[in-house]
């Protein structure tokens, strides 16, 4: 019996309309909501709602022997909150066939594993109660923003509780080896490492309705003899690819829907092979070895590493700068600040200002906004630079002790950073708890500057 | 090759790019013999043998570019160095005047000058030159009217006779003013006619066009065997507005000479301001006033830059003025027109480079800054445009997006460190020989269709 374990990323980013400079200052608002919701409503159209329509109908059809998996990201929901709740209805009836699993991530698609280990960590507790709010389920199997892994991302998925975690089977990660095993991280043994196949994921999400492909037209029997032709001892393909792969990437007119329910019908009738999802197979099997990543992978472009992301100087400047503000937007506590940041971090903002195609751009294009890197970086800079005018406005009236933050020195300095970390620790937990009770409650507080550091309510009691 | 001028008597692109040409073709083992109107004699000519007659002086000279001159390629050797034929034409023609300006500048100079140019000349002429000799009667002495026309085909009527008198395979002629002298020289001689369309007459005036120019540049684009236009930009012009079949009509990119950057040591830059700079003549094609509206945009906001404009033209009072009712003049400087070395040192101290030109055939100066580390922003209605990778690139007319570039590559530091590390690199692989190496290919493909 050999398995079949597809997995889908689904995301969209919040773009950013276009930010001058001199609006810095006196707009605060940073995103392009008819260009979101133009591409949202587009391929809600063209992927999301009929192939869930689709996934659905075999689901049904075939009982319990289909199953698929998917990774939905925060920003992604929120978006179809806002412009397609039919979308998420139709997820929610794929939920209920306890058919489909949901992986955990972070919940900005983001690049937090690459920063500071407490904002990961935060980043993936608000994406699983989002998870749970909409679709009560909590995902068992964690995969990271564009399949990135190293050993030292695969350790910190692990302290967070997670038991197995994907990533992309690179040639230059695997050597000789098969992706067609499980894995374990080298410094965590128990976490077990699924890996994509990227050859046959590939063959579905890039190379379907290419026609000057030597295996164009791709059809589903061909397809299936190729998984049959694997080593007999390799008992499962992990097949991953972004969900717009159906419909979007691969037009309905290519074939890609007829392609898909076909290769399920077959699979299914075929005593020989079936489907399973990521849970099951970290259930299932053991590991055969460890696997050694010392530098991120991922599942993107040629190099399969971070450089469309974080590879040029404009990447590390706007990067570094957003995460240097990450204590700050804790202390601020507000609520428009904490969503901006979390908007600000999804990958995308980094992967338009990727210099790395100028040639072939075509992958980078796909929902580019922009006309070049250096167009995405100073639109991004711009929002970034009032961003942190309203934050340090913000936090311009947090005192210590009656002192501005700005105007601590030696004793009280070292007393205040005491203090807030362990307020900053306070602060995350609530957090954490008022993005779950969101969508349920009342907001608890009314006035969020004054649940600041006891010390900042004294000193505004005593003014006042 | 017909052209308007030849360093070291250039007033603009042209003329640095039929230098950078001739290098490259020389490289590509073409002998070039280039003609250009002459209108001054006041140069060196101690090394130069006169070879006219009294009426039309004609000089022709020849040189050898040497080694470091050409190229700092590699293989490069002397050997493979060609001799480059000058021949000067005595002529009142002088390029980028309409035939307006022309007149108003033959009455200022015909004025204050004796004709010196004309004086007569050493008799020592090698055999292979009596061309004055020849068409002996075309006298231009006290006899110029201000009339460009008139001497643009007495310019025409030495080349049929250059033509006779020299042993060539194609005649390439550069822009409106040699086209007919191209058209002369093929009806001489009867061998193929390249035209190179640098600029066009809707680039220099836009829609109020002198309709004698058009007809000029059509006919020599339509007798010509092969037209060359230095982007698609002008491609589109040429077979849209003058009709000509896109058969013959092929794209070769400029290039920029490569080479000693560094000729400013140390830039002493004495303002602790970024300096964002418009280098060019200062006219409607330029588009000055779009960059003096985004800099008031940026003066707004930001403290730490000074702009300057740098270059002369019919708008330069007007942009003055301008300045002065924004109310920018204390950190928006002009600098009049700046000659070699000063263009270097101009470079040397900006931090930015804007060419906001409403319409620009190609336009070399983007890839000088370049060349010297100055991050550029272009407008997309720039030939340059189509090649630049590593450029900010905008539409004239959008201000706002001028502004916020320049903000940009002034404020945020990683983005000059990218222009550094991307854009020179892109410049140093744009070069003459491959630009030479096409025309060579295209010359063949005339001399011999079948191949």
């Amino acid at each position: 019996m050999r398995n079949i374990c597809f997995y889908f990323q689904v995301h969209q980013p919040f773009r950013l309309k276009r930010y001058r400079f001199f609006d810095l200052g006196n707009d605060h608002y940073y995103y392009d909501d008819y260009l979101n919701k133009h591409i949202l409503k587009k391929v809600a159209n063209r992927c999301y709602l009929p192939t869930n329509e689709l996934l659905y109908n075999l689901i049904k059809e075939n009982g319990n022997q289909f199953k698929v998996a998917f990774s939905l990201t925060g920003v992604f929901l929120e978006q179809l909150e806002l412009y397609a709740p039919e979308v998420i209805k139709s997820f929610r009836k794929l939920a209920d066939t306890g058919c489909v699993e949901f992986l955990s991530e972070t919940y900005s698609h983001s690049l937090a594993s690459q920063a500071d280990p407490d904002e990961f960590i935060d980043q993936v507790n608000q994406h699983r109660k989002k998870i749970e709010d909409l679709f009560r389920v909590t995902p068992k199997v964690f995969r990271n923003t564009e399949l990135v892994y190293s050993d030292a991302v695969g350790e910190q998925v692990s302290k967070m509780g997670f038991t197995s975690m994907l990533a992309e089977g690179a040639k230059h990660v695997l050597g000789w080896k098969s992706p067609n095993f499980l894995y374990y991280n080298v410094l965590n043994p128990r976490l077990k490492v699924l890996l994509r196949n990227y050859k046959l994921s590939d063959d579905i999400a890039f190379r379907f309705s290419n026609r000057s492909w030597s295996e164009w037209p791709l059809k589903a029997d061909k397809y299936i003899q190729w998984i049959k032709a694997l080593p007999k001892e390799e008992e499962f393909v992990n097949l991953f690819m972004d969900y717009e792969t159906f419909g979007e990437h691969q037009p309905l007119e290519s074939g890609i829907h007829m392609f898909l329910e076909n290769l399920v019908r077959m699979v299914i009738s075929d005593p020989e092979l079936g489907f399973t999802t990521p849970s099951e197979l970290t259930e299932r099997y053991q590991p055969v070895a460890p696997l050694s990543v010392p530098y991120p992978s991922s599942w993107a472009d040629e190099e399969r590493d971070l450089s469309a992301w974080l590879g040029n100087e404009m990447q590390k400047e706007a990067f570094g700068r957003l995460n240097s503000l990450r204590n700050l937007v804790i202390l601020a506590g507000d609520k428009d600040l904490t969503k901006d940041y979390d908007y600000l971090q999804a990958s995308d903002h980094f992967y338009y200002m990727s210099t790395k195609f100028f040639a072939d751009q075509s992958v980078h294009n796909y929902f580019n906004p922009y006309n070049s890197p250096y167009d995405a970086f100073i639109n991004y800079m711009n929002v970034l630079s009032d961003f942190i005018i309203r934050l340090e406005k913000k936090t311009k009236r947090i005192r210590f002790h009656g002192i501005p933050l700005e105007e601590l020195s030696g004793q009280a300095l070292e007393q205040a950073i005491l203090s807030y970390e362990g307020t900053l620790k306070e602060l995350r937990k609530r957090r954490n708890l008022m993005t779950k009770s969101k969508d349920t409650s009342t907001p608890a507080k009314t006035n969020p500057t004054k649940d600041f550091p006891p010390e900042t309510a004294k000193v505004k009691k005593k003014k006042n | 090759m017909f052209g308007w001028e030849f360093p070291p008597h250039i007033s603009g692109g042209l003329g640095t790019a039929c230098y950078g040409l001739t290098r490259g073709l020389a490289f590509r083992d073409v002998d070039v013999i280039f003609a250009v109107p002459k209108a001054y004699g006041d140069e060196d000519q101690s090394n130069v043998r006169l070879i006219g007659a009294s009426q039309v002086p004609v000089r022709k000279r020849s040189f050898v570019f040497k080694n470091d001159l050409v190229t700092n390629h590699e293989n490069f050797t002397e050997e493979r160095s060609r001799e480059l034929v000058y021949i000067e034409i005595g002529s009142r023609l002088v390029p980028y005047l309409s035939p307006e300006e022309f007149e108003q500048y033959i009455r200022d100079r015909v004025i204050e000058e004796d004709y010196s140019w004309s004086r007569p000349i050493d008799r020592e002429i090698p055999a292979t030159a009596t061309l004055t000799d020849v068409i002996g009667t075309i006298d231009f002495t006290g006899k110029y009217g201000p009339d460009l026309m008139q001497e643009v085909s007495n310019y025409a009527l030495v080349a049929s006779e250059i033509a006779l008198e020299n042993d060539f395979d194609i005649i390439h002629a550069h822009d409106w003013l040699t086209y007919p002298a191209g058209i002369a020289a093929k009806k001489s001689s009867g061998k193929p006619l390249v035209v190179h369309v640098h600029a066009t007459e809707f680039d220099r005036t836009g829609e109020n066009y002198n309709t004698i120019v058009f007809d000029i540049e059509k006919a020599g684009m339509e007798v010509a065997d092969l037209v060359i236009t230095v982007s698609n930009l002008t491609r589109n012009i040429v077979i849209k507005r003058y009709g000509i079949d896109p058969k013959k009509v092929v794209t070769v990119y400029n290039a920029v000479e490569s080479g000693n950057e560094n000729r400013i040591d140390q830039p002493v830059k004495s303002v602790e301001e970024k300096v964002v700079t418009f280098l060019g003549r200062i006219t409607y094609q330029k588009g000055p006033e779009y960059f003096m509206e985004a800099a008031a945009k940026v003066l707004k906001h930001a403290d730490n830059v000074r702009f300057v404009m740098a270059g002369s033209g019919d708008l330069l009072r007007k942009m003055i003025r301008y300045a002065a009712r924004l109310g920018i003049t204390e950190k928006f400087h002009f600098t009049d027109f700046l000659k070699g070395p000063e263009v270097d040192l101009m470079f040397s101290l900006s931090d930015v480079y804007v060419m906001p030109s409403v319409s620009e055939p190609f336009g070399i100066s983007p890839l000088e800054a370049m060349r010297s580390n100055v991050p550029v922003i272009i407008s997309k209605q720039s030939g340059v445009s189509e090649v630049l990778k590593h450029a900010i690139k905008i539409d004239f007319w959008d201000v706002d997006a001028m502004a916020d570039a320049i903000y940009g590559l002034v404020t945020y530091e990683s983005l000059p460190t990218m222009f550094r590390q991307f854009g020179k690199e892109e410049v140093e692989n744009m070069k003459w020989e491959n630009a030479a190496l096409q025309i060579k290919n295209c010359y063949i493909k005339l001399l011999y269709p079948s191949s």
